[in-house]
């Protein structure tokens, strides 16, 4: 059987090019490997070589044709013993403009006109009910992560933490207070300096099976680990068509402390929250701390978990329970009310409960939502809100443009739209790095003030 | 400034016989050939076919991808064969592979098959990931072939968090990551050498030095050309392999593997091996001269030396070679086939395998 010679597709976006060369003439023997001519395409010019062994019994299309479409027949090669009359008479016929574009053949042409599959809704359980009685310690948010990973260490063998300092040092920040002590260097490894390698080295022993919380001290040094994070971790399952994924949690705090200046200082809630495969938590109160970091150790997806440095030292009420896990993806209504809804998380949660109580001296009843999870947003229980209010205003301490607010106003403008008495306020950081001098970094961030504004300001007050 | 010797051929003929060495010791051992462990009969039969197998596939994903079933980019094994699959024979079941792009020969020589990987290469359900990796992004858990990664250097860390796992389960496997020239120049594989090193991980760091990053030779992108050394600050040994001779593959991935399931912690071999096609099927190659490419192959091709060898020794005939070639031919077609006739994946898959 003679073999056909196509017009090769040389590049990813290649559809036709010239021939620009045969360096084979009909009757020539050529082995695989042989280059047979030259071919120009959109980017360069590619060499074409012989795939088969054979006498060339025709050359279809001449030198210098341009515009030749990919998979158009550009020569006959002959098989041993094969004569040019096998060819047949039909087919120096098969001229390029004769012959299927490659098009025609292409399968993913078939997808072009199908409808996009509806994104799956996925169901997130409430939060657990806390049996009556419950004994409610006061606890920093410090405290709270650092016995939810070692509950969950002592639960499971294959949760382990790494990172800076969190050995014998016992944690920059302190979290990781003691862990040593009771796990030993096994379980809890200080790592070099090195956020690129140990995050990827992170990831690949969540490959591997193991459950690792990988703490950088802060996330603004997170962005060099951030390749591994969003390319290796969120994607591998999805590329993997399901085969493996990475069961990891990465950690530490985030966003502005004090007076660090415009590297220590930027919320990373939008970046993160914006990757499909990840899943994004940010708590305020100590009792989510612990509740969503016990979640987040057993999620078998990679979980970016968003603390706060100035959270740290807060104390809040932690329910005494053994087990006390609270579902990701669930916002927490903080404060409920009537006249506006307020949405923050994690930091945010300090100006906006401080302006929630300085409107109710005013009369306004301000609804407050903590989402503690960015990722999957919980966005039916502000919509809920917002059907009964009205009024929407979201508070964060990240960069405006892009922000989770500027997200959030899209989304209810778009779902919830006749239900909005007024637009959608979004109070964020100022558009500027964060500035050192104590005055500027003040008016950098957001304030109490602001959100109580825009509440007034929704509510036409 | 001294232009970098550009080796020869013959010039850069490594140290067959690994002879694994402390760092500060390790160097470059001008390799005479003598000292190569022969193959039994088996061995070169072994090798030969996976070789072969390879090879085949390789140049049919070519014309499938000249002819618009495989999209994107594409990147062919052509002339490292022996690397792979001199790795493979030492390894142990359990050990894991991990790579970057040029992907589909360490898939094969993991036993992965033809069917699955070609299936992937066209975008169908019957592809190991369904359709959705494709020739970058595959994996098979099933023969702890972890990837097929599409950023240059980052397999290097993941693989060295396989090493990891291995050491906290205590269990006797290495981890062999895979990695080019080029990305031995990326800051993560030294952050992840000095974390192998520090903690003794089993893995054995494979730089496949094939002389050119891209379009980029090694004279022009690097002030240490000697891949076996770069681990030499943090005290890792290194070897440089003919990568186009599978016996001295074999022979140094053998005591590399040793070495690691001792608890020595890391070790780095350099296979001086050489791709004959371009970087990619969109690279026209014009970095280098065709004689370089012509001579690698009538001189060094992996397959040819087994070939000829298995002639030689009369361990095979031509005609029996023949049949070899016939039967992977089969296996070859075969896969294409099913990669052209699977249907792509269904339009539902769009949204799963994003969260567990």
């Amino acid at each position: 059987m003679p073999i056909d010679i196509l017009m090769p597709a040389l590049s990813p976006t290649m559809e036709e090019g010239t021939l620009s060369k045969w360096l084979k003439k009909e009757g020539d023997k050529v082995t695989s490997g042989d280059v047979i001519a030259e071919i120009e395409t959109d980017k360069a010019t590619m060499e074409v070589e012989a795939v088969d062994e054979g006498v060339i019994g025709k050359l279809l299309v001449e030198a210098g044709t341009e515009n030749v479409k990919v998979n158009t027949k550009i020569a006959v090669l002959l098989a041993d013993g094969e004569s040019a009359d096998a060819i047949g008479s039909a087919a120096p016929a098969e001229a390029p403009k004769a012959a299927a574009p490659a098009a025609a053949e292409a399968p993913a042409a078939s997808a072009a006109s199908a409808p996009v599959p509806a994104q799956p809704k996925v169901e997130t359980a409430a939060d657990p009910d806390i049996p009556a009685g419950t004994e409610m310690v006061m606890t920093t948010v410090r405290e709270a992560l650092r016995d939810a990973m070692a509950e969950e260490m002592r639960r499971d063998e294959d949760v382990f933490v790494m990172g800076e300092e969190v050995a014998e040092y016992q944690g920059a920040y302190k979290i990781t207070q003691g862990l040593l002590q009771e796990f030993g260097p096994r379980r809890v490894v200080d790592t070099p300096i090195t956020e690129h390698g140990f995050a990827g080295v992170g990831v690949g022993a969540a490959m591997a099976g193991l459950k690792p919380i990988v703490e950088f001290m802060t996330f603004n040094f997170a962005m060099q680990a951030i390749d591994q994070i969003i390319n290796s971790a969120a994607k591998t399952l999805y590329m993997s068509g399901g085969q493996m994924g990475a069961p990891i949690v990465f950690r530490g705090p985030n966003g502005a402390a004090a007076r660090v200046g415009a590297q220590h200082s930027q919320d990373y809630a939008s970046w993160y929250s914006q990757i499909p495969g990840l899943k994004v938590v940010m708590p305020y109160t100590a009792a989510d701390a612990k509740g969503l970091l016990k979640a987040a150790i057993r999620d078998p997806n990679p979980v970016v978990f968003l603390e706060n440095e100035i959270l740290y030292g807060q104390s809040f009420e932690v329910p005494k329970l053994d087990d006390f896990v609270l579902p990701i993806g669930k916002a927490r209504i903080h404060r409920k009310g009537k006249d506006a809804t307020v949405v923050s998380f994690g930091i945010g949660m300090t100006y906006a409960t401080k302006a929630v109580a300085e409107l109710e001296k005013e009369g306004i009843d301000v609804e407050l939502i903590d989402l503690r999870t960015l990722r999957p947003m919980d966005l039916p229980t502000v919509i809920e809100s917002v059907k009964k209010t009205g009024r929407l205003v979201t508070v964060e301490e990240g960069y405006p443009q892009n922000s989770v607010g500027a997200e959030i106003a899209t989304r209810v403008m778009q779902q919830a739209f006749d239900y909005l008495d007024a637009p959608v306020l979004t109070i964020a950081g100022k558009d500027v790095p964060m500035p050192y001098a104590a005055n500027l970094e003040k008016l950098a961030l957001p304030n109490v003030g602001e959100v109580v504004q825009a509440v007034k300001t929704v509510c036409y007050k | 400034m001294a232009p970098t010797k550009t080796a020869s051929v013959s010039g850069r003929k490594p140290a067959a016989k690994s002879a694994i060495k402390s760092a500060s010791k390790a160097s470059a051992k001008e390799f005479t050939g003598k000292n190569t462990p022969d193959f039994g009969k088996d061995q070169d039969l072994h090798a030969y076919r996976e070789m072969l197998l390879i090879r085949r596939f390789e140049e049919k994903a070519g014309q499938l991808y000249g002819m618009g079933f495989i999209g994107g980019f594409c990147h062919l094994y052509i002339g490292q064969e022996a690397v792979v699959v001199g790795m493979q024979m030492a390894q142990q079941e359990g050990d894991q592979v991990i790579t970057a792009y040029r992907d589909h020969g360490h898939m094969l020589a993991t036993g992965m098959s033809a069917r699955g990987v070609m299936a992937e290469l066209t975008g169908r359900r019957g592809g190991y990931s369904r359709g959705k990796g494709g020739s970058m992004h595959m994996f098979s858990k099933e023969k702890h072939f972890y990837g097929g990664h599409g950023i240059v250097g980052a397999q290097v860390s993941l693989g060295t968090g396989l090493a990891f796992a291995n050491r906290y389960r205590n269990n006797d496997s290495v981890s062999v990551a895979y990695f080019g020239d080029g990305a031995a120049n990326q800051g993560q594989v030294y952050e992840s050498f000095n974390m192998a090193a520090l903690w003794k991980l089993p893995i054995v760091y494979i730089v496949e030095n094939n002389r050119y990053a891209m379009g980029t030779s090694t004279a022009r992108a690097t002030a240490q050309s000697n891949y076996s050394l770069r681990g030499s600050g943090f005290g890792i040994p290194g070897v440089q392999v003919d990568g186009m001779d599978v016996r001295a593959v074999k022979a140094a991935a053998d005591e590399a593997l040793e070495h690691c399931r001792s608890g020595k912690g890391p070790i780095i071999l350099e296979m001086l091996t050489y791709r004959y096609r371009g970087h990619s099927m969109s690279d026209p190659a014009k970095y280098r001269s065709k004689d370089e490419v012509q001579k690698m192959r009538s001189e060094h091709d992996p397959i040819e030396q087994v070939r000829l060898r298995l002639l030689e020794k009369g361990w095979a005939t031509e005609d029996e070679l023949k049949a070899i070639d016939k039967d992977i031919r089969d296996v070859v077609s075969d896969s294409a086939d099913f990669a052209q006739a699977d249907p792509e994946p269904d339009a539902s898959e769009l949204y799963t395998d994003i969260l567990l």
